[in-house]
């Protein structure tokens, strides 16, 4: 556990390293770059609650890797996942605007978990039946979500009275910000019950994956697929219903972003907040507490980054990336690094 | 006359396809996975119109390769020195390109979505599709009979006998991804410097991945790999022919090769077998 710790900080430091490298060389203080980063991302309680915002989405898709990484897959569909998954809840909402938010806000976001989730099977399926290697076929099914999605958003929902790509509003039965009471807290920052939803999701999948036969099953196939088969796991079973669950994971980024903020599906709200889930998962080690302070870390990340733009002269927010990406590769290193060692 | 403009392009857009997969062929062929061959186009695409605009398109193609090759090769020391997942290594690269190339674009062009056009003589017109068959010819030749190519297929296959015949599995391996680097890049390149008129946003768009996808599809072989970008060609030349087509919406057009792409690897790589150890740290 404290190895544990150590290799993640000694990730954080390296991430950040390199970032100032980085705006050193495109001719920034890295200083200052750390400051307006910080200040971006805790400087006021409605920077604050930005940072908590963008978390949220992050602990959805944290977990959606991880469920999929422990069942020993590689989920980068988090993001083709999320999309339809949110569509489908937004369709939902729309399509029954007049439900009772108790009946209704939990049928939008099932719907979601199912369209998210059969999105993700899909991965497993095709691994299961056909060999095809999930990485590059979640990849290509992002692509096809996106230009699916596209397509609905502008040609089928359009909202008749903006420009922009993006739905009509559900109803207000559905758009809970004015009464939602994390919404009060924060000075106006988009945050929403949907942060509460996910603490107590990652708590779920904890339970799922460390206290039920599903999740010792998910686990069993992970580290030895011949050693699940042996102790009578069905392979195929198991690594369907995982990716299941880690589309439907995904899609509860519905809530944070159609009923919690926006009120509605805006063509490409996500900033590929499914890759970022990546980094979160990773960074926790694919346990789902840990992907609960990974995602508000990568969720601060990004608010920090988020002001960049207009504060620095050369520095951008994609510096963000940068940092994710020194991250991923500190803690991939030093994750093998006492296994090299010991052999 | 139709159907051969229409080859032609079919040809076109499996240019930057075929450099990539003879790219990850080599990666791959001496075990180690490549997932990191999006984010190396990306780069080479960019270092190359970089080059361009302020040297010609000659020293831009070379400097496509080059960039690939050396983010290539710190994808070799994170995988094979740092023994890091290979899977997630590739991921952390493609991230790192999509991250770095804004910031250097910003300070250069003040710019963060791509490089000033190119104009008509800091492009080509067609050399490239030359330069890709030599490079699939020199891709076979050097597997087929050469040591080298040789020594990568062992790396891949049974690295315990490369070792105990006295060559360095690390060193081919590194040798590999540089090949795979250049390559790569140089389909980057004819992204930016052919295909397109400049670097925009991410504009290798998936190609990396379906790059992977035909060599798969292609066994780990040159010449079957070569006919496995052929074809995903043909359904981006589809695509581009039939957008603007009464009645078919744009966004169901694009998703032509990516669905080709997922239709291809589940229906025929049932039986593609993998390089043994690939994906397998080398340790002594």
């Amino acid at each position: 556990m404290k190895d544990a710790l150590l290799k993640t900080l000694a990730g954080l430091i390296f991430g950040f390293l390199g970032a100032a490298l980085i705006s050193w060389i495109v001719g920034e203080s890295p200083l200052f770059v750390m400051k307006v980063m910080f200040e971006s991302a805790f400087g006021s309680v409605y920077n604050f609650g930005l940072s908590l915002f963008y978390a949220t989405p992050l602990i959805f898709t944290g977990l959606s890797v991880a469920i999929a990484f422990h069942a020993g897959l590689f989920n980068i569909g988090a993001e083709g996942q999320l999309a339809l998954g949110a569509l489908a809840a937004t369709c939902f909402a729309l399509w029954f605007p007049s439900l009772s938010p108790w009946l209704g806000i939990p049928l939008a976001l099932l719907f979601g978990a199912i369209i998210g989730g059969f999105w993700g099977w899909i991965a497993g399926w095709l691994k299961e039946k056909r060999g095809s290697h999930e990485v590059i076929t979640t990849i290509m099914l992002n692509f096809i979500a996106a230009a699916i999605v596209s397509w609905l958003v502008t040609k089928v929902y359009q909202s008749p009275i903006v420009q922009s790509p993006e739905t009509a509003e559900i109803s207000e039965h559905y758009f809970i910000q004015e009464r939602d009471p994390l919404y009060q807290i924060f000075d106006g920052a988009p945050i929403s019950i949907a942060l509460l939803f996910a603490i107590g999701l990652a708590i779920g999948v904890w339970v799922l994956l460390f206290k039920t036969k599903l999740g010792f099953e998910i686990r069993a196939l992970g580290k030895s697929e011949s050693t699940a088969e042996v102790s009578g796991i069905s392979s195929s079973k198991v690594r369907q219903i995982a990716m299941f669950l880690a589309g439907a994971c995904a899609s509860f980024v519905s809530f944070a972003e159609i009923i919690g903020s926006a009120g509605k599906y805006r063509l490409g709200f996500s900033p590929e907040y499914g890759f970022m889930g990546i980094a979160v998962a990773l960074l926790a080690r694919n346990n789902p507490i840990g992907i609960l302070f990974s995602a508000f870390l990568f969720g601060a990340l990004h608010k920090g980054a988020a002001d960049l733009d207009i504060e620095t002269e050369f520095v951008t927010r994609d510096l963000s990336l940068v940092i994710q990406s020194l991250i991923l590769i500190a803690v991939a290193i030093a994750i093998e690094w006492k296994k090299g060692r010991r052999a | 006359m139709i159907a051969l403009a229409f080859f032609i392009s079919i040809i076109r857009m499996a240019t930057p396809l075929v450099f990539a997969s003879l790219g990850g062929m080599f990666s791959e062929r001496s075990g180690v996975i490549n997932i990191a061959l999006e984010g190396i186009m990306l780069f080479g695409a960019f270092t190359a119109a970089f080059v361009s605009l302020s040297m010609g398109k000659e020293l831009g193609f070379v400097a496509g390769g080059l960039g690939g090759m050396s983010l290539a090769l710190i994808y070799g020391l994170i995988v094979i020195h740092g023994r890091a997942n290979q899977i997630v290594a590739g991921t952390a690269i493609n991230l790192l390109a999509m991250g770095l190339i804004p910031l250097f674009l910003k300070s250069l062009y003040d710019s963060t979505g791509g490089t000033p056009s190119l104009s008509m003589d800091q492009r080509f017109s067609n050399l490239p599709i030359l330069f890709m068959i030599i490079a699939l010819a020199g891709a076979w030749f050097v597997m087929k009979k050469t040591s080298f190519g040789l020594n990568v297929s062992v790396a891949g296959e049974n690295p315990e006998a490369l070792d105990a015949a006295g060559i360095s599995v690390i060193l081919v391996r590194y040798q590999s991804l540089a090949v795979c680097g250049l390559l790569a890049g140089f389909g980057g390149a004819s992204l930016s410097l052919f295909l397109a008129s400049g670097y925009t946003r991410n504009m290798v768009a998936g190609r990396g991945f379906m790059a992977l996808a035909a060599l798969i599809f292609g066994k780990w072989k040159p010449v079957p790999t070569f006919l496995a970008c052929i074809l995903f060609g043909a359904f981006e030349a589809v695509q581009i022919r039939l957008q603007g087509a009464e009645g078919i919406p744009p966004e169901f057009l694009q998703i032509l090769p990516y669905l080709a792409t997922v239709l291809v690897l589940a229906g025929f790589v049932g039986k593609a077998v993998a390089p043994k150890v690939i994906g397998i740290p080398w340790k002594r």
